[in-house]
């Protein structure tokens, strides 16, 4: 329990933080950008399972466990997608949206 | 201390036994002969695949996050027969095009960490193990679609797949969360009994719906799947259509039937929906398609739409239809997959009107295309009929008449679009026809295998019997 924040409080956060994530991810120009869009969505959820775990069910920790775990995915998700862009990045010289329309409809 | 039950990981134990054995075989075998992991991973697979045949217990480990039973054995044996066949089509291509730039080893131990993560997505008993097995039977998948280095668009198909896994899988998480914050647990066996349909508990069902949805391609997730797979190689484009998609529909299947089943109302409404506009949608934009690897994305977005069928009735007859469709699928998909590849490997031509008069100069690959298609189209004789017919009469049998009707207009549709590949092969002349070319061992084999599935499984019942005693562990 933290003094004078309630559940409501930190799940208004995490949501709004959620669809900022979406927003970026959907209007985002740049490759990287997109990513870290992404990232905020992972991390709503990460904070969302620690405090629920806090504040409704302390015994078990579980939703603790759970966001050490989502934290390493992510690392390892990141990694990957930022290999990638270097790897786009080195045939197009870009790693903005609108370069990578090659395939379409 | 015992070691025994780790045994009831016998499928996990193996594969990951194979990939070490791989990563070592990659550090002792000499450039000169690195063909040779070629054949090593493929025999090995095959021990692995034959050996998943044997009985296995049921039982469960870790304190209920991993569980088995036959018929989670009987989905990972399915899954090994398809990744098999899906290697000995692809070995030539390795071979070709890969081993030349000495990354032959890393696509085996991608592509076996993926389904790896697969196994443990299928005997996940809770949230955290299906997280981390969806995320592991991923990202592997995303850094194949991007393995050709020099080609642009595979690495747009790479960064695409990335980047809207990544936000799949953030999706499916807030889910979890709130479906953890309703229940009170992540165990799927304590979520069981804790769920009940409220609106917070519903707000985190859609989100992880879609999630998984996003895997299957169902209808509003699906614009990734034309892109990826016309840009990563063929293999990879057939793994994603026919193995990443099957294990999805597996688990979608098992949380659906068990641990989401007080949530009946309300999937019922949603995959009615979902499954007709998947259907349309995936239809309707394959008429259009040029590009065979974007056709077969887009038939298999429509194919994923009938799978609905069966999940929306929510028991054992729907069930033991879905794992028979998906089972027949692979063979079909497959076969059309398998015959992609062997003429883009010769002549590196993926277009529809490259196989204008393919019949003349290569009769045994376009028969086996026909078949192919006409099992993913579902006419008689084949195996495909049997698969929808029985997906149709399961929906049909619970009084989703109209949605049965919607279906087959739908296999009307996608007849048309079928038969187009079939009379650009077998009626259409062309003056720069495919010449005559020959399959090396794996690629026949590879073929054979799956144009002897789509023949006998059709009519060979007792499997469909099998099926159906199995499907009782769902309930």
């Amino acid at each position: 329990m933290i003094e004078g924040i309630s559940i409501y409080d930190v799940l208004t956060l995490t949501t709004i933080l959620f669809f900022i994530g979406v927003y970026g991810f959907l209007t985002r120009k740049n490759l990287i950008s997109i990513l870290i869009s992404v990232e905020m969505i992972l991390n709503a959820s990460v904070v969302n399972f620690v405090i629920i775990n806090k504040y409704l069910y302390p015994d078990i920790l579980q939703g603790v466990i759970f966001s050490i775990f989502i934290i390493a995915v992510a690392a390892a998700e990141t990694a990957l997608a930022v290999a990638i862009i270097i790897n786009l990045y080195r045939q197009i010289s870009s790693v903005e949206v609108k370069d990578t329309e090659v395939m379409k409809y | 201390m015992d070691f025994s039950n780790f045994l009831l990981m016998r499928f996990e134990v193996i594969l990951l036994a194979v990939i070490l054995l791989l990563i070592i075989g990659e550090i002792f075998i000499t450039q000169a002969k690195k063909d040779a992991v070629i054949h090593l991973a493929i025999f090995l697979f095959g021990i692995h695949t034959a050996v998943g045949f044997f009985n296995l217990d049921d039982g469960s480990l870790f304190g209920g996050m991993y569980r088995t039973n036959t018929l989670i054995q009987c989905f990972k044996s399915i899954l090994n027969v398809g990744v098999l066949i899906l290697l000995l089509q692809s070995g030539d291509w390795i071979q070709e095009k890969i081993m030349k730039h000495g990354r032959g080893t890393e696509f085996f131990v991608l592509l076996f960490s993926s389904l790896f993560g697969m196994y443990f997505m299928i005997s996940s008993g809770d949230f955290l193990m299906f997280y981390l097995g969806l995320e592991l039977s991923t990202l592997p998948v995303a850094g194949l679609a991007a393995y050709e280095t020099t080609k642009r668009i595979s690495s747009e198909a790479g960064i695409k797949l990335i980047l809207s896994a990544a936000m799949a899988s953030g999706t499916a998480l807030m889910g979890i969360s709130l479906l953890y914050a309703t229940s009170g647990s992540i165990y799927f066996s304590d979520v069981i009994t804790a769920i009940s349909p409220d609106s917070l508990t519903i707000l985190g069902f859609v989100l992880f719906f879609s999630g998984l949805a996003f895997k299957i391609s169902l209808v509003p997730f699906h614009f990734w799947t034309a892109d990826v797979y016309e840009g990563s190689p063929i293999a990879i484009a057939s793994y994603l259509s026919v193995i990443s998609k099957g294990a999805a529909v597996f688990i979608l299947m098992i949380l659906l039937f068990t641990v989401l089943k007080p949530l009946i109302g309300i999937w019922e409404k949603l995959l009615y929906i979902i499954a007709i506009a998947t259907m349309f949608i995936g239809n309707l934009f394959a008429l259009r398609q040029q590009n065979m690897k974007r056709f077969l994305a887009y038939s298999s977005i429509a194919q994923a739409g009938f799978i609905l069928l069966g999940l929306i009735i929510g028991n054992q007859l729907g069930a033991a239809t879905v794992i028979y469709f998906v089972l027949i699928y692979i063979f079909s998909n497959l076969a059309a997959f398998g015959v992609v590849q062997a003429i883009s490997l010769q002549t590196g031509k993926e277009l529809m009107s490259d196989y204008e008069g393919l019949y003349r100069t290569n009769p045994n690959l376009s028969l086996i295309m026909m078949l192919a298609l006409f099992s993913l189209a579902g006419i008689p004789p084949v195996a495909g009929f049997f698969g929808k017919f029985f997906l149709f009469t399961a929906a049909a049998s619970e009084g989703y008449y109209f949605l049965v009707f919607l279906a087959v207009v739908n296999v009307t549709i996608s007849l048309y679009y079928y038969l187009l590949v079939v009379r650009a092969m077998f009626l259409r002349k062309s003056n720069n026809a495919i010449p005559y070319f020959k399959n090396k061992i794996y690629m026949r084999l590879g073929l054979l295998i799956t144009v002897i599935g789509i023949l006998i499984l059709g009519i060979y019942s007792p499997l469909y019997e099998y099926i159906y005693e199995l499907s009782i562990n769902l309930q």
